[in-house]
């Protein structure tokens, strides 16, 4: 086990080296950086002094490591495009991105565990049947249009929801949230449903299949054996056995729900990191989208690295695979 | 070099010489293959709907009413006017016109016209690289293999989605304003290196079966090269599942072309794409104007959803162990 750690701890950090890397050449070679940050005017003389001062005229192992360490400290110097502290652009930005990822999260498990196994449990039923085909159809709608979908039926239509920003927002310390108030929690609904309805069928899908897989197992034949009530069997036994590869699927698709985030938000002009990456893209703003793939890469491996090391903690089979691998 | 370039007899079986003269054709509509398209109403519809999307893509120039690419041609008269069988509507413009006055109809034609040129150029480039790859780690091994899958690892952690943001973005960045017109080709590339891995992880499992399989021991016995065996003997034998990955990436890369167009990030809004149509329609949707993003979007929802049921389709029926 702890020899699995280390190994999964420094395949991480290779990872976020390469990131790293990645991010910092797209920094350092993609466009000048000094003709980002002065205008038309400024002679080359002075060009040449900053280009001395923020020290792009070193080694560039040396630029490399400072990049790092900056990094590390969490420091991903200034937007060309707002002239501000990257660092402090995220800080506003990521309570957005969070609570809707969060959210949609909770809205793709909570409806997509119950039809996943309504549809195990009665294979043949027209409700499962409609399932499956509308889970089909989710998958086959790009997110964006299920958003544009979702804004004319409830926004331009009937008129009940916002189809655009986070609503009123309430700040405790530096954190702001939308989930305290009506119209933040309103604005909220759509955004949710939008990127939670893919991960939702994705669930309903693979739950239902892990339990057609239990269902046919001899433990479970043995359980109805023995009496048990249906509801025993299906939930007790059945249910809880098909978690595992869920659990791990889900925590997996924390990361895609991120990315897809950007998307989502772009729809809904939710002042979110993924709006935020879209417009560093559209306006070549090196600084925030080095710093956005950073941030998100981080989140993928700390991510992948929890589910791999909670896989083996629950179940015991990968722990010897894992010794032999 | 195959037995056939070096003189030497080709064995056929009995049914194969038997089948040969009745030509490829008769023997398609034999197979299992068109017997399992043929016993699925569904899927039936899903191939023809695919074929007649295709072919009126292909034949834009010819079918479409106007040229979206003509700004000749273009009237702001005839801008946001609704589909012809609603009141205001032009007949002119069946399905109605956008903020330009473009016909939406032509767009539409035009538009599925690059989302599929760009989407299957994406694809088959996705197989070059993953096939090639797949290949040469599983057959070499060792250091390659390891390399090769480490790489596969790290770019399955990041959803293909965010590759292809980031490579467009980086790729936008570095010709900014300099290359008009390769925002095609930009679009090619970014989905293209976003799909490689499952072609490069299943060839690979696959190769490392067929490796140890006497017809390679044969081969290598009589002195083929390495790349020679790979590519005539190996690859022939991996490459029923890369179909099905295939037709279904094909899917996956139609939906991405259009994202990256809506999110503006692809193609020009002067160029016509259902991504970049809906993204234009999607700021007139409080003004009433729906069909400027209705009918791009059934467009887009149909195209994928056709070729998504004949993905399915071909994986039933090739029934590869794909999970």
């Amino acid at each position: 086990m702890l020899a699995f750690t280390i190994r999964r701890l420094f395949e991480a950090a290779i990872v976020m080296l390469t990131v790293a890397l990645l991010a910092f050449v797209l920094f350092r070679f993609v466009g000048d950086p000094i003709n980002q940050m002065v205008g038309q005017d400024t002679s080359i003389a002075e060009r040449e002094e900053l280009r001395e001062r923020l020290g792009l005229n070193d080694p560039v192992l040396v630029q490399f490591g400072r990049f790092i360490w900056n990094a590390a400290r969490y420091d991903f110097g200034i937007s060309y495009q707002v002239k501000r502290p990257v660092t402090s652009l995220i800080a506003e930005r990521f309570p957005a991105t969070f609570e809707l990822a969060i959210t949609a999260a909770l809205f793709a498990i909570l409806l997509g565990i119950p039809m996943g196994v309504y549809t195990g449990i009665h294979r043949d039923s027209w409700l499962s049947k409609l399932f499956l085909s509308v889970s089909l159809v989710g998958i086959s709608l790009p997110t964006f249009l299920i958003g544009i979908l979702l804004i004319y039926v409830f926004a331009v239509q009937l008129g009940v929801l916002p189809s655009f920003g986070r609503g009123e927002v309430v700040r405790i310390g530096g954190w702001t949230t939308g989930l305290l108030t009506a119209s933040g929690l309103k604005a909220l609904i759509l955004p949710a449903i939008t990127l939670g309805l893919f991960q939702m069928t994705l669930v309903t899908r693979l739950v239902r299949s892990q339990m057609l897989e239990v269902l046919r197992t001899d433990y479970i034949k043995f359980a109805r054996a023995r009496g048990l009530s249906d509801r025993a069997v299906n939930f007790g036994h059945a249910l809880k056995n098909t978690l595992i590869p869920v659990i791990t699927i889900i925590g997996l698709q924390l990361g895609a729900i991120i990315a897809f985030a950007i998307i989502t938000e772009t729809v809904f002009q939710w002042p979110g990191m993924g709006l935020m990456f879209i417009q560093a893209v559209q306006n070549a703003d090196i600084p925030v989208m080095s710093a956005y793939l950073l941030l998100v890469a981080f989140l993928f491996v700390l991510i992948n690295l929890i589910v791999d090391l909670l896989y083996v903690w629950i179940d015991p089979r990968v722990r010897i695979y894992g010794r032999e691998a | 070099m195959s037995t056939e370039e070096q003189g030497l007899p080709v064995l056929k079986t009995p049914s194969a010489a038997r089948a040969a003269p009745r030509g490829l054709v008769t023997r398609f509509f034999d197979s299992d293959l068109w017997y399992s398209f043929r016993s699925s109403r569904l899927v039936v519809l899903a191939g023809i709907v695919t074929l007649l999307m295709v072919g009126a893509a292909l034949l834009a120039p010819v079918i479409a009413p106007h040229d979206p690419y003509d700004l000749r041609a273009l009237n702001l008269m005839d801008s946001d006017l609704p589909p012809a069988w609603v009141k205001g509507g032009d007949p002119r413009f069946l399905l109605g016109t956008d903020d330009q006055g473009r016909d939406i109809l032509s767009t539409i034609l035009y538009g599925t016209r690059s989302s599929i040129a760009i989407s299957v150029l994406a694809v088959l480039l996705a197989i070059g690289i993953g096939v090639s790859l797949g290949l040469v780690a599983g057959y070499f091994g060792g250091i390659v293999d390891t390399i090769i899958m480490r790489i596969a690892d790290v770019k399955l952690t990041f959803p293909a989605i965010l590759v292809a943001l980031l490579i467009n973005g980086i790729a936008q960045t570095l010709f900014r304003g300099r290359l008009g017109g390769a925002e095609f080709w930009i679009l090619v590339l970014s989905i293209g290196l976003s799909f490689w891995v499952q072609y490069a992880r299943t060839v690979r499992g696959m190769t490392l079966v067929e490796k140890s399989k006497e017809y390679v021991q044969a081969a290598r016995l009589i002195g083929m090269s390495r790349t020679a065996i790979m590519f005539k003997h190996v690859l022939p034998n991996v490459l029923s599942p890369v179909l099905v990955i295939g037709t279904i990436n094909l899917a996956l890369a139609i939906i991405t072309e259009a994202t990256l167009s809506f999110l503006g990030v692809g193609l020009p809004p002067t160029e016509p794409s259902l991504g970049t149509m809906i993204q234009i329609g999607n700021k007139y949707l409080f003004s009433g104007s729906w069909w400027m993003v209705a009918f791009p979007g059934i467009t887009l929802a149909v195209l994928v959803l056709a070729v998504n049921l004949l993905g399915d389709w071909l994986r039933d029926a090739l029934n590869p162990k794909l999970r």
